[in-house]
């Protein structure tokens, strides 16, 4: 038997609409269904214009994370009975600016982690060479070959699971009131690559995120943990980051002392 | 008018390889329908091989072997020299993502794990994890970041621009604006991946309708070998999301409902390790017999592997089971049947990635070099995309430095940009008619029941005479309900199936005029390979407004066609 649904779905198009507001559509559900699916028959059968981002439905590609009924998940895994309530709430990812119904601007979030240089950083570029470019006739950077085991990597290894959805980024409290802030997934991302066997980036080349609107802005309640929807667990890793650089710190006021 | 020297049009793993190897002296941007990041790359699972005889079992494996393996993969259909060249770059190309930052799984002793991979004569499928695609992806889009290289995001390309015998730019959708213009480029790469939502079941992520294909097919370039759509043999029952072959790789076990490892029927060697076609059919023809579960699928039974081993290789398989099957692999086996998974044919281009419209280049999944031929080696995909990524992103930069283009007139770039508009502007005026979803379900069904793992003459000529009729309806009666042009998925969708309706044409016109079985190709009614008339390629061109089937040799070096036993 089909089981009815009321979706309320925030609506607004800053082009057009003054303000936003939440828009009501009734929900039949023929057979088991996720919100995504949910959403996309709302959009075929009752209102084209409603607007939402999705891509893979299988909780990998970060499309579609969305807030429902006050709880951070991926449209695509979560079930309509799994809710237990027949009003469904759906509101875009808080802490970014709303370009149209559920679609949100990324920017803010994708700019913070860029500020700290997300990749494993070369020999070449810390010495002010530039990352090894190629040459034309060349496809392939040439490559030591590197040992390690795996052990090694299982300190970033949960790291390698985000999926970049911003659901942490956007339940961050310390965002909502800070922007300057760079957010949970940024500052775990520094701590990845700091313990990548590969990276050679120093203590000096990242040194600057020692600030309030850095490592030391996070409230510690968890909140990027909670809502994670890949269990990435971003404030382990940033507290992880905290007390690496309180090492490094420690061991400068050494050298210095030498 | 907006203009760069070469456009990359997608932003999946083809993509983003052809941008970092594009010379950084060119003006360079990538365009995508969505954030390079939810491309359908992050949902590769299983690995990536390379010869690299990293594994106990592997000392023996080299180039040649893989070079081998992928051509009889292929049912011989494969250009020798295109897999001999993608195999050979396998190995240093493995080094360069390690060194750009891959988390590979390692074996002890610290150097890249592999793992067994189907019709492969070693392990040689390179891995991190069941999450290979999604953390090639993040390393190099994070790369794609260090160079700056431009990216207009949520811009869907709807024409590719032709001028004086050469490729000018394209016409674009930009979904945040609701606009539709031109934009110059001197060179455009493709990288625009495959079109599984042409069918009902299909393992792709819900953007994947193919338009690239078609887009360039209505501007004149040939596709070719259409007609070889491979099935999947592992897709979780009812969702259809993919459990990577690495679920076999790593020991999995398929058992019908006699508690049977039924592989033991179709490939007694090769076992659950066969290929894909051959797997996929052998499921198939379980279920269809009676030997499956509600006459809808088998079991993927991986309990035996053991609780650690399923945590630590396989945790993606894991996650999916438990979220949207609601089981733990730990605990039961998995639910799984055949679905579409990816297109073997595509735009025809040659080993440089170089289509016969000068400055126009293709890569990866909407691209058809050939290194699969008739059916793909698990593994060989996210190869293919790096290695030919690369290749195109060095031969358009070649091209841009070397040619003399005589430039399109802004005019003509502005008018084709109109008439598109002015279509839209024709369906949003419609009051009445046809959804686009509703065509698109039409169409589903008609390839998924005609067009499927098992073809024969007389549905093949009724899917063509359907797809004919869907696309009356589409010319006729198509419309657009919204009114909203921003962030319109639904003109998305009408905008690109004009281009789904050519692909599935060319699709079964192919698979019609194909009268043997070969690779993923299954004929019931010519059941066997005839190399004397079919060892060709199928190239379909799109000529004074239709389409004209003709065909092409298959390039061989060294490997004479030999009966696939495995």
């Amino acid at each position: 038997m089909a089981r009815k649904y009321l979706f309320r779905i925030f609506r607004f198009d800053p082009k057009k609409d003054e303000k936003p507001y939440f828009q009501d559509f009734f929900y039949e559900e023929e057979k088991s269904k996720v919100i995504l699916e949910a959403l996309m028959d709302i959009r075929n059968e009752q209102d084209a214009t409603l607007s939402f981002r999705y891509s893979c439905r299988e909780g990998v590609c970060g499309s579609c994370g969305l807030v429902i009924n006050g709880e951070f998940e991926l449209a695509c895994r979560t079930r309509l009975n799994s809710l237990g309530k027949e009003v469904i709430v759906i509101e875009p990812l808080p802490n970014l600016p709303v370009l149209k119904d559920l679609v949100v601007d990324m920017e803010p979030f994708f700019q913070a982690l860029e500020a700290i240089k997300p990749y494993v950083m070369a020999e070449e570029e810390i010495e002010g060479q530039g990352f090894q470019e190629l040459k034309e006739e060349s496809l392939w950077l040439s490559s030591p070959g590197y040992r390690f085991e795996e052990k090694e990597m299982e300190a970033i290894e949960p790291l390698t699971n985000c999926i970049l959805c911003g659901c942490c980024y956007s339940a961050c409290p310390v965002v909502a009131r800070d922007e300057r802030y760079l957010g949970p997934i940024a500052l775990a991302k520094l701590y990845r690559y700091i313990r990548d066997p590969r990276d050679r980036r120093r203590f000096k080349d990242w040194q600057y995120v020692g600030t309030s609107s850095g490592l030391w802005g996070c409230d510690t309640v968890f909140r990027c943990n909670e809502v994670c929807p890949r269990q990435v667990n971003p404030a382990h890793a940033l507290l992880s980051l905290r007390r690496r650089y309180l090492i490094e710190k420690i061991k400068q006021i050494f050298r210095r002392k030498k | 008018m907006l203009s760069h020297d070469i456009l990359i049009v997608g932003g999946g793993l083809a993509g983003l390889a052809a941008a970092l190897q594009a010379d950084p002296s060119l003006s360079i941007a990538i365009i995508s329908k969505v954030h390079p990041l939810r491309s359908h790359s992050v949902a590769a699972q299983g690995g990536i091989n390379a010869a690299l005889g990293n594994h106990p079992e592997g000392r023996d494996d080299n180039w040649e072997k893989h070079t081998y393996d992928t051509i009889k993969g292929s049912d011989f259909l494969a250009d020798q020299d295109a897999a001999e060249l993608l195999c050979r770059e396998a190995i240093p190309m493995i080094y360069e993502l390690e060194k750009l930052g891959v988390p590979f799984s390692r074996f002890p002793g610290g150097v890249i794990a592999q793992r067994p991979f189907g019709g492969a004569g070693f392990p040689r499928t390179c891995y991190a994890a069941d999450r290979t695609g999604l953390v090639i992806m993040h390393t190099l889009f994070e790369h794609v970041w260090r160079r700056r290289i431009k990216i207009y995001s949520e811009w869907l390309v709807v024409k590719l621009l032709v001028e004086h015998g050469v490729c000018q730019g394209v016409v674009v959708y930009d979904l945040t604006s609701g606009l539709i213009f031109p934009v110059r480029a001197k060179a455009v790469i493709f990288a625009t991946g495959g079109y599984g939502r042409v069918y009902l079941k299909t393992t792709n992520a819900y953007i994947n309708h193919g338009s690239g294909i078609g887009i360039a097919y209505k501007a004149g370039v040939p596709l070719k070998d259409m007609e070889f759509v491979q099935f999947h043999p592992t897709s979780l029952y009812s969702k259809n999301i993919l459990i990577t072959e690495g679920a076999r790789g790593e020991g999995g076990y398929l058992i019908n409902r006699h508690g049977r490892r039924f592989m033991a029927d179709y490939a007694p060697q090769a076992m659950e390790l066969a290929p894909r076609d051959i797997v996929a059919r052998a499921i198939q023809t379980e279920i269809d017999r009676g030997n499956g579960f509600e006459n809808e699928y088998v079991l993927l039974d991986l309990r035996h592997l053991g609780a650690e081993k399923i945590k630590k290789r396989l945790p993606s398989v894991r996650d999916i089971c438990l979220r949207f099957a609601g089981l733990d692999p730990i605990e039961k086996p998995i639910p799984i049947q055949p679905a579409q998974h990816y297109s073997m044919g595509g735009i025809d281009v040659d080993i440089r990635g170089a289509t016969c419209l000068p400055g126009f280049y293709a890569a990866g999944e909407c691209a058809c070099v050939s290194v699969h031929g008739a059916n793909r080696l698990g593994g060989n995909s996210l190869l293919e995309t790096i290695v030919f990524g690369k290749i195109a992103g060095r031969e358009a930069s070649r091209y841009v430095k070397n040619s003399h283009i005589r430039e399109a007139n802004p005019s003509f770039m502005e008018a084709e940009a109109r008439k598109i508009d002015e279509r839209v502007e024709a369906w949003m005026s419609r009051r009445d008619g046809e959804k686009v979803h509703r065509l698109l379900n039409r169409l589903k069904v008609i390839m998924t029941e005609k067009v499927g793992i098992f073809r024969n003459e007389k549905d093949l000529a009724l899917a063509l005479e359907e797809i004919r009729n869907i696309r009356e309806d589409y010319e006729k009666r198509g419309y657009l309900a919204g009114h909203n042009r921003r962030y319109s998925q639904e003109m998305v969708n009408m905008l690109e199936f004009e281009y789904m309706l050519d692909l599935c044409e060319v699709i079964t016109m192919g698979a019609l005029a194909r009268r043997e079985t070969r690779g993923s190709h299954y004929r019931l009614d010519y059941p066997e390979r005839n190399d004397k008339d079919w060892l060709k390629h199928t190239i379909v061109t799109w000529k004074e407004g239709r389409p004209i089937l003709s065909y092409k040799p298959v390039v061989i070096t060294k490997y004479s066609p030999v009966t696939r036993l495995y």
